[in-house]
C-alpha cells in the first residue's frame, strides 16, 4: 500500500480538459431551467473559471477555497430546498459536484470522476423532461462522454477520429439497449414519487363553466387527445368527444353536481354503425375520457358515469391509451329517473326575467317545437359568434340574448339550457371538444385544447337524452370545417392552429407524428404493453420471473456470438501460444492480467513485483514462451513450458 | 533459465562500457544503454534537451569509452560548411594546395547545438552522414570508419534556432532525452562537482577493431516471423487512422528493427523480444511522427501507440 500511494497517479493531458468541461456542460446546462437561478451562475461560473485557468494555463485554487465554496454552496442548497434529499435537492447537489469537480481536476482519477459523474447525471434529466428532444439531447451527451473516455485513455486524435469510435462504441451497444429496452420488468408508475402538485400545471375542461373559461382555453394550441379509427372516420358533424356533463346552475356558472343517491346504470340502445377507436389521452388529472357520443364499448377499467360520459376508476394522471366503440346513432336513457330530470329543470331563482318570460311563451308547445323556436331565434336574429364577447353582468342570459348577442360557445350552450328549463324542458350542458384533425403523416385525429366545445343536451320523452347543438346555429362552419373557419382571422387563436402556409402544416404534422410515435413506442411502453408485445413474440403471459430468464439467456447468447466472433480469427494458436495463454489465464483469476500489450519478460517482471511467491516460476515460464515464439527454441522449451502449466496450478491447488 | 545471458567476451566488454558510462552521467542508464545501441546499429544520434543537462558529456563519454576519435563543433549561425569539411590551402613551401580536414573526418563527431546552424551548413553534415563520404572541390574524400555524428539540439521553441526539417531528422537513427536528473544523482554532482574532469581519465574499453564486431554481432540477433508481424503491426498502426499525420516510414521500420537488435544485443539476449521494440520505439518514433495538430509526439502518443498493439 505505501509502495502503491507513492507512486503519482497518470497526470491528466492538457488537450483531454475541453472534453472534460464539454461534457461537464453538456450534462448540467439543461437543469439550469428548474435550479435556482443563484446555483446556474455559480456553476456556469465555476466551468468559466475552469476554462480561464485551462487556457492561460494556471495552477488550480487551492483545496481550503475549495473546500469554502462547496460547504457555503450545500448550505446554501439546504437553505434553497430545506433539505439536501429529494429529487430537486438531488439533482441540485449533483449539478454543484459538476460543477466543482473540474476546479480539483489533476490527474486523470478526476477526470473519470468527472465522467461516470456525468453519465449519472444524464438520468436526471428523465425526472424533468421525457421528449423527443431530451432524448436527442442525452443520446448526444452520451456520444460526448464516451468520446471523453477515449480521449483519455487513447491520447491525442482529431475530434472526428474520437465521434466516429464513440458512436461505434454506442451502435454496438444497441442490441443490449433494444433487449433490455424490451424486456427488463416494467413497473406501472414513476419509480420515484412525485410532490403533490405535480399535476397541478395541467390544461383540459374543468368540474366547473363559466363565461371565458372555454374561450380561455382555446387559446392553447396543446394536443388534448390523439385518435386511431380502426375504419373510417364519422363525420366531422359526429365529432362530439364528450367530457363533463353539467346541470347544476348558479347564476354564472354551470357545475358538476353532485348528487348524493346512487343513480341507475345508463341505458344506451345504440343503432347504426359502430366505430372502434384507440385513443391517447393526455394527462388531465380528471376522471373523464372523452369518448365520442356515446360509447358502447368501453376499456376494462373504465365505466360509463349516469350523465353518460365513460369516466375511469382514477383520475388520468399520465398519458394512457384506451380503447373504445360508439355510435353516433344512440337512444339514450329513455326513462331517466325523476331526480335527475328534475335536476334538469332547476334553475336560481329571480334571475334574467326576459329570458323566462320569453320561454314561458314557449310552453304550450311541444318539447320539439320549443327547441325548434329557440334554435330559430339563434339562427335568424342577429346572434355573432366570437372569442371576445362583451362582459356580462348580473342577468347574463339576458344580456346576453336581448342586448350583446356576441358570444362563445359557452355562451350560447348556457342561454339554451338556460331557456329549456325555463320552458320547462329537462335540459344540461356538456362539455368537451367538437372535430378534431387528421394528421396525414400517422393516420391519427389529433384533438387539440383549441377545439373545446360546450353544447346542450335535453331530454324527449320517448327519445331520451338528445343533443343540441346551439353554436351550429349561429355558426354552421365551427362545427362543419372547424374553429378555424368559423372565427375571423382578427381572432386570437393559437399560431399552431392557425396554419397558413402549407409547408408549415406539413412540417408540424410531421413533428406531431414522431411526437406521437415516441409516446406510443417509448413513453407508452407500459407493463401492460409489455405484456401484449411478448405475448405475440410467443411469451404467454409473461411474469418478471420469465422476463428476467428471457433476459439473462438473450444478453448470454449475444455475448456468446460477440465472443465467438471475436475469437474466429485466432482459432489456431500455436501450442506454445496456447500453453503461454493457459498459463496467463491461471494467473489472471489470481488476480493479475497480462496486458493485452504486454510482452513476456515485462510480464514476468511485473507478477514478480506483485506476487514475489510467483516469481522464479513466471520468469521460467516467461523464458520458455519467448524462446519457443521468438527465439529458435524447440519441442524442449514446449514441453518445459507446459511443465511450468502444471505447476502453477498444482501450486492453486495447494494453496486452495 | 533459456534466456540466460550470454557471459561471452562481448557481453562483459558492453556491460563494462555502460558501466563506466553510469559513473560519469548519473542516473541516466537508460539514455545511455539508448545512445549505446545507435552506435551499435550504425546510426547517428540526436540528443534533444535543454543547455546544461549533460548531452555533451555524454556524446564525449561514449567516444572515450569506445577509444575513437572524437571532435567537437560547436554549430552557429555564422557557420560555413567549410568550417565541417574542411578547405584547401596553398602551401608556400610545396607550391600545392594543400587539404585542411574539418573535424567531420573523425570517427565520433559532435555536433553541438546543430539547430544553431544554418540549413546549408546543417545539409553539408547531413550528407557526410548519409553518404559518409565528403566531396569538396570537385574531390571525393572517404570519411573515416565507423563514422558516428552525436547532434545536441536545443528544443527549437528556444529563439535563434533553425528546426532540423523532418527528412533530415529522419537520418538520426535515435533521438533522446535526458531531462533533469533525479534528486539522488544531482545530489551526488553537487558533491563531486562537475563531471567534465573526469573526461581525460576514462581509457578505452575497448581494442581498436572490436566495435565492429559488436556492431556484427548486434546486427545477427534473431528476429522471429512473430517478433517481425508484431513490428510491423506497430509501424501499419502508425499509418492507419488519423493518429499521426503520416506514418513511419519502411527506413523508420528498418532503424526499429536495428535498434530493437542492438537493444536486445545490450541486455545479452539472442533474440529480439516485443519488450525490445517498446523499449526503443520512443526514440525511433518521436522525431518521426507529427500529431495532426502539429506537434512531434510525445512520450504519451507512443505509449498509448503500444498499447493498442496486442503482443501475440
Amino acid at each position: 500500500m505505501g509502495k502503491r500511494s507513492r507512486a503519482r497517479p497518470p497526470a491528466l493531458e492538457h488537450g483531454a480538459v475541453p472534453w472534460l468541461l464539454a461534457g461537464a456542460l453538456a450534462t448540467a446546462a439543461p437543469h439550469a431551467g428548474h435550479l435556482p437561478p443563484w446555483l446556474s451562475l455559480l456553476a456556469a461560473g465555476a466551468l468559466l473559471w475552469r476554462s480561464w485557468l485551462w487556457q492561460r494555463r494556471r495552477r488550480l485554487p487551492p483545496r481550503w477555497a475549495l473546500g469554502l465554496l462547496a460547504i457555503g454552496s450545500v448550505a446554501g442548497i439546504a437553505w434553497q430546498f430545506h433539505s439536501v434529499f429529494g429529487r430537486d435537492a438531488g439533482v441540485a447537489m449533483l449539478v454543484l459536484l459538476m460543477a466543482l469537480k473540474p476546479l480539483e481536476m489533476h490527474a486523470r482519477r478526476d477526470a473519470l470522476v468527472i465522467v461516470m459523474l456525468g453519465f449519472f447525471l444524464l438520468l436526471t434529466h428523465y425526472f424533468y423532461s421525457q421528449s423527443i428532444a431530451t432524448g436527442v439531447w442525452l443520446l448526444a451527451t452520451m456520444t460526448l462522454l464516451t468520446g471523453t473516455l477515449i480521449r483519455l485513455h487513447g491520447g491525442t486524435q482529431p475530434v472526428a477520429t474520437i465521434a466516429r469510435e464513440a458512436a461505434r462504441l454506442l451502435l454496438q451497444a444497441l442490441p443490449f439497449l433494444l433487449i433490455l429496452y424490451l424486456l427488463f420488468p416494467r413497473v406501472s408508475g414513476p419509480l420515484w414519487g412525485l410532490p403533490q402538485d405535480a399535476h397541478g400545471a395541467l390544461s383540459g375542461l374543468s368540474t366547473q363553466m363559466s363565461p371565458g373559461s372555454i374561450s380561455n382555453l382555446i387559446q392553447s394550441g396543446a394536443v388534448a387527445f390523439r385518435s386511431r379509427f380502426v375504419d373510417e372516420l364519422p363525420e366531422k358533424t359526429e365529432l362530439y368527444w364528450r367530457g363533463p356533463v353539467f346541470d347544476a346552475y348558479d347564476g354564472t356558472t354551470w357545475r358538476v353536481s353532485a348528487q348524493q343517491s346512487p343513480r341507475p346504470a345508463p341505458v344506451i340502445e345504440a343503432r347504426g354503425v359502430t366505430y372502434t377507436y384507440t385513443t391517447i389521452l393526455e394527462a388531465h388529472n380528471q376522471r373523464w375520457l372523452l369518448a365520442l357520443d356515446l360509447p358502447t364499448r368501453l376499456p376494462p377499467d373504465a365505466s360509463l358515469a349516469p350523465t353518460l360520459e365513460a369516466v375511469a376508476s382514477v383520475p388520468v394522471r399520465v398519458r394512457s391509451r384506451f380503447t373504445f366503440a360508439s355510435s353516433p346513432d344512440y337512444r339514450a336513457n329513455r326513462g331517466e329517473v325523476p331526480a335527475t330530470l328534475a335536476e334538469a329543470l332547476r334553475l336560481p331563482a329571480r334571475i334574467n326575467p326576459r329570458s323566462r318570460a320569453l320561454a314561458q311563451q314557449w310552453q304550450s308547445l311541444p318539447p320539439e317545437r320549443i327547441v325548434e323556436a329557440a334554435l330559430a331565434m339563434f339562427r335568424e336574429d342577429d346572434f355573432h359568434y366570437t372569442l371576445q364577447p362583451p362582459l356580462l353582468g348580473r342577468d347574463a342570459v339576458d344580456q346576453f340574448l336581448f342586448e350583446t348577442r356576441r358570444g362563445f360557445c359557452e355562451h350560447y350552450a348556457s342561454a339554451f339550457v338556460f331557456l329549456m328549463r325555463a320552458a320547462g324542458v329537462p335540459a344540461r350542458v356538456v362539455a368537451g371538444y367538437q372535430g378534431g384533425e387528421v394528421n396525414p403523416v400517422d393516420g391519427y385525429l389529433i384533438v387539440r385544447q383549441s377545439d373545446a366545445h360546450a353544447w346542450a343536451e335535453v331530454w324527449l320523452a320517448g327519445v331520451g337524452w338528445v343533443r343540441i347543438d346551439p353554436t351550429a346555429a349561429v355558426a354552421p362552419s365551427r362545427i362543419e370545417q372547424g374553429i378555424v373557419a368559423a372565427l375571423p382571422a382578427s381572432e386570437p387563436l393559437p399560431a399552431i392552429v392557425r396554419l397558413d402556409a402549407d409547408w408549415l402544416r406539413d412540417l408540424r404534422n410531421r413533428w406531431e407524428a414522431a411526437n406521437n410515435g415516441w409516446n406510443i413506442w417509448v413513453l407508452g411502453y407500459n407493463p401492460q404493453r409489455q405484456r401484449e408485445l411478448l405475448s405475440r413474440l410467443g411469451l404467454q403471459d409473461p411474469d418478471w420471473q420469465s422476463m428476467t430468464t428471457s433476459l439473462a439467456v438473450l444478453c448470454s447468447l449475444l455475448l456468446l456470438s460477440v465472443t465467438l466472433w471475436t475469437l474466429r480469427e485466432r482459432r489456431h494458436p500455436d501450442p506454445a501460444q496456447l500453453a503461454w495463454g493457459k498459463y496467463c489465464g491461471q494467473l489472471a483469476r489470481r488476480g493479475i492480467c497480462r496486458a493485452e500489450w504486454e510482452g513476456p519478460l515485462d510480464f514476468a517482471d511485473r507478477v514478480a513485483q506483485a506476487r514475489p511467491a510467483l516469481a522464479a516460476l513466471t520468469s521460467e515460464a516467461a523464458g520458455h514462451y519467448a524462446e519457443l515464439r521468438y527465439g529458435r527454441g524447440g519441442e524442449g522449451h514446449l514441453r518445459l513450458l507446459r511443465d511450468c502449466v502444471r505447476r502453477l496450478s498444482r501450486e492453486r491447488r495447494n494453496e486452495v | 533459465m533459456p534466456a540466460k545471458p550470454s557471459t561471452t567476451p562481448t557481453r562483459s566488454a558492453i556491460a563494462g562500457i555502460l558501466a563506466a558510462a553510469n559513473t560519469v552521467i548519473l542516473g541516466k542508464q537508460a539514455q545511455i544503454r539508448l545512445a549505446l545501441c545507435c552506435l551499435l546499429a550504425k546510426g547517428h544520434l540526436l540528443i534533444e534537451d535543454l543547455p546544461g543537462v549533460g548531452k555533451t558529456t555524454l556524446a564525449h563519454t561514449l567516444a572515450r569509452l569506445l577509444g575513437f576519435h572524437f571532435a567537437r563543433v560547436q554549430f552557429t549561425s555564422d557557420m560555413l560548411p567549410a568550417d565541417i569539411l574542411g578547405v584547401s590551402v596553398f602551401d608556400r613551401e610545396s607550391g600545392n594546395f594543400r587539404f585542411l580536414s574539418g573535424p567531420v573526418f573523425s570517427q565520433v563527431l559532435l555536433a553541438d547545438e546543430i539547430n544553431r546552424a544554418t540549413p546549408k551548413t546543417q545539409s553539408a553534415l547531413l550528407e557526410a552522414m548519409e553518404e559518409g563520404q565528403v566531396t569538396t572541390e570537385g574531390e571525393t574524400r572517404t570519411l573515416p570508419r565507423p563514422f558516428f555524428v552525436i547532434a545536441t539540439q536545443n528544443p527549437s521553441s528556444q529563439i535563434g534556432t533553425f528546426p532540423l526539417p523532418e527528412s533530415q531528422l529522419d537520418r538520426f537513427l535515435l533521438r533522446i532525452e535526458l531531462g533533469y536528473p533525479d534528486r539522488a544523482a544531482e545530489r551526488s554532482l553537487l558533491e563531486s562537482g562537475g563531471r567534465r574532469e573526469q573526461l581525460p581519465s576514462l581509457a578505452a574499453r575497448l581494442a581498436p577493431g572490436a566495435f565492429a564486431a559488436l556492431q556484427n554481432e548486434a546486427a545477427a540477433v534473431h528476429a522471429s516471423p512473430a517478433l517481425l508481424d508484431y513490428l510491423q503491426a506497430l509501424v501499419e498502426t502508425t499509418r492507419e487512422g488519423e493518429r499521426f499525420v503520416h506514418g513511419l516510414s519502411p527506413r523508420a521500420a528498418l532503424s526499429l528493427l536495428a535498434a530493437a537488435r542492438a537493444w536486445a544485443f545490450c541486455g545479452g539476449r539472442t533474440m529480439v523480444l516485443p519488450e525490445d521494440v517498446q523499449a526503443v520505439l520512443p526514440a525511433v518514433a518521436r522525431h518521426r511522427l507529427r500529431l495532426p495538430s502539429g506537434d512531434q509526439a510525445d512520450a504519451e502518443d507512443i505509449a498509448a501507440l503500444i498499447r493498442s498493439v496486442p503482443v501475440t
